[in-house]
């Protein structure tokens, strides 16, 4: 039996005032309509994750959170109570610490960028690079690490730079499954630490109930808000613990049989395509 | 039943590493030239007042050495190739650069180079001359000629071709245009500018020599022009293989600076 899933219009006030507020966002290329009217708000400190079938829109959402596309129509607002922090930083999907850097400056990279005394770039840097696992390497290059390792400096760059909200693109798409089971485990133990707000994208069921305090589900292209699901499972978590706990399967089967209806409509949207 | 053996030792000759093995190579082919030169020039096979013998080279060589005239010459013509290899390659790099991170840059210089690339260098050198006259700055001016294109080339290719998320990643991280340049697009391109002024100095150094040859009083160029119309053809050698050699010299140094400043090459 699985329990029945909330709908959009039962999103509820939050108990928090929102972090990010998104109305009706809409952004098209050409004929494509990529998000659609997408409204929804994030609370402070929130683990917030969007699953959806490829293709719906949910990289470019999360590329206008990110300031890095902007939208066709709605607004974004981002609360901002301290002017001295940046508001966002991204974990990118595949590589994208710089290669030319050592895994110090790379981490210290957004600090370098925004100034920061050097003094406090060592400390805050030392730190994220220890919560990693990573000081070992501080001199190395990224050439020199395996892909969970280049990953982990991504999320030391990001958690270093002491963002308002993080923003996390499929950050574990390119590892392998036991790798991946690690660094889940290793990004809640430092998110914890401080509890930003933060938006993780993801088309793993799985990750999005081991890691989400509310998880939305993006329909097929055009990409709408189909449902918002509360993920009421104690911290902190243990993906063993949670494997023993039936509420785990059944949120995990209640979820995927919502985005399996997307999943397929997407498919047979392919299909026409090639037709 | 048949038992196969599968033999566990391999095949090649444990004796010498590949890598030994293409040195001595590497070595054999000039040096078995030179020697069949020296015998078909002491057998009088050919004609030794085109291709006079190694040995005899090489002590005309000894002699200029302790004159101190084919330092001389040396010296001044790697003067003007570095000179005129740091004045064209400098802004060609900027140039480059800036071309591959602006669109609107890029739009208004691309048909300007790609106009002017074709023109042979050598064609220019009665114009460096009107303009330059006969001193140092004509003959800088061809070689900065001749490191600007290619560098200015492999520089706007190498921003193009960086990974469009690291500069998405300086965009979020808020780089300046300042840091975008030198901690984005600099570091990215860098291996293909390199090649881009490896290029550009065997291009500079083909331009030396001519402008050497019409319009100077020293440098090795001249050297080898001045031997031709004394008909001193050991001297003329000389020249051709000092810069020969100061051609390979070149590279030599230039893959080790790579090594050195771009790291994170991986081989």
């Amino acid at each position: 039996m699985t329990r029945p899933l909330a709908q959009p219009e039962a999103n509820e006030p939050l108990p928090t005032r929102p972090a990010i507020r998104i109305r009706d966002l809409n952004r098209c290329f050409r004929d494509l309509i990529a998000v659609d009217g997408v409204s929804v708000e994030i609370a402070h400190g929130e683990f917030f994750v969007i699953v959806g079938p490829s293709g719906c829109g949910k990289t470019t959402l999360l590329r206008i959170l990110a300031g890095l596309d902007s939208a066709t129509s709605g607004t974004i607002e981002i609360e901002t109570p301290n002017s001295q922090r940046p508001v966002n930083s991204m974990i990118f999907q595949g590589d994208s610490i710089f290669p030319w850097m050592t895994v110090w400056d790379n981490a210290a990279y957004g600090l370098r960028m925004r100034k920061v005394p050097a003094a406090t770039i060592k400390d805050v840097v030392g730190h994220y690079l220890a919560r990693t696992g990573l000081t070992r390497f501080a001199n190395y290059y990224p050439h020199q690490l395996s892909g969970g390792m280049r990953q982990r400096v991504s999320i030391a760059r990001a958690f270093a730079n002491d963002p308002e909200i993080l923003l996390m693109d499929e950050p574990f798409s390119a590892l392998d499954a036991q790798n991946r089971l690690l660094l889940q485990e290793e990004l809640l133990r430092i998110w914890e630490e401080h509890k930003k707000t933060v938006v993780f994208i993801t088309h793993s069921v799985d990750e999005a109930v081991f890691l989400g305090d509310r998880i939305m589900i993006m329909t097929a292209q055009p990409g709408k808000l189909k449902s918002l699901v509360p993920v009421p499972l104690a911290r902190p978590r243990s993906i063993m613990d949670l494997q023993k706990t039936p509420q785990y399967g059944e949120l995990i089967a209640g979820i995927w049989s919502s985005l399996r209806e997307e999943v397929r409509r997407a498919r047979a949207q392919e299909e026409d395509m090639t037709s | 039943m048949t038992v196969q053996t599968i033999s566990t030792s391999s095949r090649a000759s444990p004796k010498m590493s590949a890598r030994t093995r293409d040195r001595l190579l590497n070595v054999i082919s000039p040096l078995a030239l030179l020697i069949l030169w020296e015998l078909c020039a002491r057998f009088d096979v050919i004609d030794t007042r085109f291709f006079p013998a190694p040995s005899a080279v090489l002590s005309t060589a000894v002699e200029m050495l302790q004159s101190g005239e084919l330092v001389t010459h040396t010296v001044v013509s790697m003067q003007r190739l570095v000179y005129g290899t740091v004045l064209g390659g400098v802004p060609a790099l900027v140039l480059g650069i800036v071309m591959g991170l602006n669109r609107t840059i890029r739009a208004l210089f691309e048909p300007l180079v790609a106009a002017t690339y074709p023109v042979p260098k050598s064609a220019i050198l009665p114009l460096a001359l009107l303009i330059f006259g006969l001193g140092e700055a004509s003959k800088v001016f061809m070689v900065a000629i001749g490191v600007f294109f290619p560098v200015v080339i492999n520089a706007t290719t190498g921003v193009l071709e960086i990974n469009k998320i690291y500069l998405d990643v300086g965009r979020n991280y808020q780089a300046s245009r300042w840091n975008t340049f030198w901690t984005i697009a600099l570091p990215g391109a860098l291996p293909v500018i390199m090649t881009g002024f490896k290029l550009g100095i065997g291009i500079g150094l083909v331009l030396i020599a001519v402008a050497e040859m019409v319009a100077a009083k020293s440098g090795l160029g001249y050297l080898i022009w001045s031997a031709w119309s004394t008909f001193a053809v050991e001297q003329m050698y000389v020249g051709l293989f000092v810069i020969a050699i100061i051609g390979f010299l070149i590279t030599l140094v230039l893959n080790e600076l790579e090594r050195f400043i771009i790291p994170w090459k991986t081989e």
